[in-house]
C-alpha cells in the first residue's frame, strides 16, 4: 500500500474520530440536562446486572428466535471487530494482512470463523428485514413508528448486510490474487465462504482484481467508521448505551416509587416537626415538583431514552396500549430522546435551548397518554435493557398534580376523599370498623373485642 | 390495637385491613374470611380499626406526592406509636407502599401479603387443608396482581395456596411476569379509562373465561372489583365466581 493511501487513511481516521468525539460530547451534555441522581450504590449488583442483561442478553431470551438471531449479529459484530484491528494497522502502517505471515497456517482459522459469522449476520439481517417489513408484527407497525424510525431500522440492517458482503468480496478477490504471480499477496489458506464467490471474479485481470480488493477494503473500513457516526444519531446507539443503561438501572423493587425528599421536608414542617436535617438556613433549590421538561427528569431517564432501541416490547406488553389507548411506553422514550436532541441542537447553535416555549409534556407527550398508565410495570419488565418508561410517566403526573393541580377531576375528587375521609372513597372514617360488627353478627360471637 | 396496647399486650401481627377491606361490601367478605382463618389458627392479631387510614398509594401514583407523604407520616406515627413490628395485609397496594415506600419515611416493619402469610401457615402446618374439599379437582385460574407480581416478585405463594387445595390450577396465557393488569392500578380505579377499543378488565376477563375455569382466584381488592365487573358484563356470574384466596381457603375449611 502506497504512502498516499496511508495518508488518506490517517485523514479519514482523524476526521471520523473528531466527528465521533463531537457527537459523543453532545449526547453526554444532552443526558446531563437531567437532574443529578446518584445511581452507583451496590456496584457488585450493578455489575452483575450489566453482565447478565447487556453482555449476556438475558432478557432477550424471553423470545427465542429473535434472541438467537440478535445474538448472531451481536457476536458477529464483536468478533469481526478483531479483523477491523488488522484493517486499522494495515491502514496506518501500509501493510497487507499483517498477521498472516506471523500466524502462519493458524491465520486461516480465525478468518474462516469471521467469515462464518459474517454469513450468520447476513442471514439474521435478512430475516429481520422480512420480519420488520413483511410479517404482520404489531409492534413494528405502531403509530409512533413514523417514516424516520422505520427507515432508520432498515438502513441499519441493509448497511450491515452490505458491510459483510464487502468482507466476503475482499477475501474472495484476495484468494485469487494469492495465486497470481504478478500480485504478491500473502497466503491466507483456503477461506470457505468467500471461496464460494471466487467464480464471480476469476476471469478478471490482476489489475481489476486488485482494484476490487482495495475498493472492498476501503468500503468496509470507511463503512464501519461512517456507521459508527451514524449510530450516534440512530436508535442503534443501544449497542453502546445498553452497558451504562443496565449498570445504572433501578435495582429497587419495581413497585417502589422514588421518594421526593423536598416534599418530605415540607410535610415535616407542616406537621410541626423539626426537619431531620436541623440546619435549615441553607437555602436549597427545590426546583419543580415533578417533571414538565427533560431537565426535570433524572439524567438516568434521558440516558434510557438514548439507550432505547425502539423494539417496542414495552408497548406490546402495555395493557393500556393493547386495549387501544393512546399510551405507548416506547413513544414516551422516543419523545424524551427527541426533546433532548431538540434542546441539545438548539444549545449547540446558541439558541434558546429549554426556553424555546416548548416542553416534553404537551408538545411531545400528551396528558391522555400519561393518564392511561396503570403503573403495572409490564413495560419495565419487558425492556431487554431495563429501561423504565414508568419513571418518566410518574414524574410527569407529579408535575400535573402538584404544580398545576390539573389532574383529571375524578382524581382530584379522590384526593379530597383521602384528605377529608382518609380513604379514596367517600365513606365516614368512623365506619371503617363496621365489618367487625358484621362478623360478630355472623358468627354470633364477640370477636370484635378480641381484635381491638 | 388501642385496647391491646392499653392492656400492655403486643400482638403477633397487625392486620392492615385497607380501605377496600373496610368499606367495599364485596371485599369486606375477604376481610372477614381472613379474620376467620386467623381465629381458627389462633394467630394473635390486632387491627387499627378507626385509626387506620389510606396508605396514600393512589394519591402517590396519581402524582400527588404531598398527600401521599401526609398520609404516610400520620400512618407511620400511629404504627410506630404502637411499636408495630409485623404487618399482614390482603391489599397488594397497601403491601407495596408500606413495605417499599414507608421505610424511607421512617416506617420500618416486616410486611407480608396475606397470600404469603397463608402459604406460611400451610407450610408450618397451622392450616391443615382437608383434601377433597369444595375445590377438589375444580378448575381455578389465578390472576396475577401487578403490585404483588412484577412489583414485588410474589408469583408462587398464591399459586401454592391454590395447589394445596388439590384444585386444577390452569394458567392464562399471560401470567406471572407477563401477567396482564386488571386495569385498576396506578389510581385508574378512581377514574374512567381513557378512550380506547376496549376496557382493560374486559380483555382480561375474556382471557380468564377462555381457560374454562369455574373460579377466578385473585389476591387484590382492585383485581377483585375489575374481574367481578368483567364477569358480570359477560353475564357469566352464575357460572364463574371471582374469589380471593383467603375466601377460597375459608370456604374449603367451611369457616
Amino acid at each position: 500500500m502506497g504512502l498516499i493511501q496511508q495518508i488518506v487513511f490517517l485523514l479519514v481516521l482523524a476526521i471520523a474520530g473528531y466527528m465521533l468525539y463531537r457527537r459523543i460530547s453532545r449526547i453526554r451534555q444532552n443526558i446531563l440536562l437531567g437532574k443529578e441522581g446518584k445511581h452507583n450504590d451496590q456496584p457488585s449488583v450493578r455489575s452483575k446486572n450489566m453482565l447478565l442483561v447487556a453482555f449476556g442478553q438475558k432478557k432477550m431470551f424471553k423470545k427465542f428466535i429473535p434472541a438467537f438471531l440478535h445474538l448472531c449479529i451481536y457476536v458477529g459484530f464483536i468478533v469481526i471487530n478483531l479483523e477491523v484491528l488488522e484493517f486499522v494497522l494495515a491502514g496506518i502502517f501500509g501493510t497487507h494482512r499483517i498477521f498472516a505471515p506471523t500466524l502462519g497456517s493458524f491465520y486461516t482459522i480465525p478468518i474462516n470463523i469471521f467469515e462464518f459469522l459474517a454469513v450468520t449476520v447476513i442471514l439474521s439481517c435478512v430475516f429481520f428485514l422480512l420480519r420488520r417489513n413483511v410479517l404482520p408484527i404489531k409492534r413494528f407497525n405502531a403509530r409512533e413508528l413514523t417514516a424516520w424510525p422505520k427507515l432508520d431500522a432498515n438502513i441499519i440492517l441493509v448497511v450491515e448486510i452490505i458491510l459483510m458482503f464487502a468482507i466476503l468480496t475482499m477475501n474472495a478477490t484476495d484468494q485469487i490474487l494469492q495465486d497470481r504471480p504478478d500480485a504478491n499477496y500473502p497466503d491466507t489458506g483456503y477461506l470457505f465462504f468467500s471461496g464460494l464467490f471466487i467464480p464471480l471474479f476469476e476471469g478478471m485481470s490482476t489489475r481489476s482484481l486488485i482494484f476490487v480488493e482495495r475498493f472492498a477494503w476501503w468500503f468496509h473500513i470507511i463503512g464501519i467508521l461512517g456507521f459508527a457516526i451514524y449510530i450516534t444519531y440512530s436508535k442503534h446507539l443501544h449497542i453502546f448505551m445498553a452497558f451504562p443503561q443496565t449498570y445504572y438501572a433501578r435495582i429497587a423493587p419495581k413497585g417502589k416509587m422514588d421518594n421526593m425528599p423536598a416534599v418530605t421536608k415540607e410535610v415535616q414542617i407542616m406537621l410541626g416537626a423539626q426537619p431531620e436535617n436541623g440546619d435549615d438556613t441553607e437555602a436549597e433549590e427545590v426546583g419543580r415538583f415533578g417533571a414538565k421538561d427533560v431537565n426535570d427528569l433524572d439524567w438516568r431517564d434521558i440516558m434510557g431514552a438514548y439507550a432505547c432501541t425502539e423494539c417496542g416490547r414495552c408497548t406490546a406488553e402495555c395493557p393500556a396500549n393493547q386495549t387501544g389507548k393512546k399510551l405507548s411506553p416506547r413513544k414516551i422514550m422516543m419523545d424524551t430522546r427527541d426533546r433532548s436532541e431538540e434542546v441539545g441542537k438548539s444549545l449547540q447553535k446558541g439558541g434558546k435551548g429549554l426556553e424555546d416555549g416548548k416542553s416534553l409534556l404537551d408538545d411531545y407527550i400528551q396528558r391522555e397518554e400519561i393518564n392511561a398508565c396503570t403503573s403495572c410495570n409490564a413495560c419495565v419488565e419487558a425492556c431487554p435493557i431495563n429501561i423504565n418508561p414508568l419513571a418518566i410517566i410518574l414524574q410527569l403526573r407529579r408535575y400535573v398534580a402538584m404544580e398545576e393541580a390539573q389532574s383529571p377531576p375524578a382524581w382530584n375528587a379522590m384526593f379530597s376523599n383521602v384528605e377529608n375521609n382518609f380513604a379514596p372513597w367517600k365513606f365516614a372514617p368512623t365506619d371503617r370498623f363496621n365489618w367487625a360488627d358484621e362478623l360478630a353478627d355472623e358468627t354470633g360471637g364477640t370477636q370484635k373485642e378480641s381484635q381491638e | 390495637m388501642a385496647d391491646m396496647s392499653a392492656q400492655g399486650q403486643e400482638p403477633e401481627v397487625l392486620f392492615w385491613v385497607g380501605c377496600a377491606g373496610s368499606y367495599d361490601d364485596r371485599y369486606k367478605r375477604v376481610t372477614k374470611a381472613f379474620v376467620k382463618i386467623l381465629h381458627k389458627v389462633g394467630v394473635q392479631f390486632a387491627v387499627l380499626g378507626p385509626e387506620e387510614t389510606c396508605t396514600g398509594d393512589p394519591a402517590r401514583r396519581a402524582g400527588n406526592e404531598f398527600l401521599f407523604q401526609m398520609q404516610a407520616a400520620s400512618n407511620i406515627e400511629v404504627l410506630n406509636g404502637y411499636n408495630v413490628k409485623k404487618i399482614v395485609t390482603a391489599c397488594p397496594h397497601c403491601f407495596n407502599t408500606i413495605k417499599n415506600e414507608y421505610p424511607e419515611l421512617g416506617g420500618n416493619y416486616e410486611v407480608i401479603h396475606h397470600s404469603t402469610f397463608l402459604q406460611q401457615l400451610i407450610n408450618e402446618g397451622r392450616i391443615k387443608l382437608q383434601g377433597g374439599g369444595a375445590f377438589n379437582g375444580k378448575k381455578i385460574t389465578y390472576h396475577d396482581s401487578c403490585f404483588l407480581g412484577r412489583a414485588n416478585n410474589i408469583y408462587e405463594a398464591p399459586r401454592e395456596v391454590l395447589e394445596a387445595l388439590d384444585a386444577d390450577l390452569v394458567e392464562m396465557k399471560r401470567c406471572r411476569t407477563k401477567g396482564f393488569c386488571c386495569g385498576a392500578g396506578g389510581a385508574q380505579m378512581f377514574k374512567d379509562a381513557e378512550a380506547g377499543k376496549k376496557e382493560v378488565n374486559t380483555e382480561r376477563t375474556e382471557e380468564a373465561l377462555s381457560t374454562g375455569a369455574q373460579t377466578i382466584a385473585v389476591a387484590c381488592p382492585f383485581c377483585m372489583t375489575m374481574m367481578s365487573d368483567g364477569v358480570k358484563n359477560k353475564n357469566k356470574e352464575k357460572e364463574v365466581a371471582v374469589k380471593d384466596i383467603a375466601e377460597i381457603i375459608a370456604e374449603n375449611e367451611k369457616l
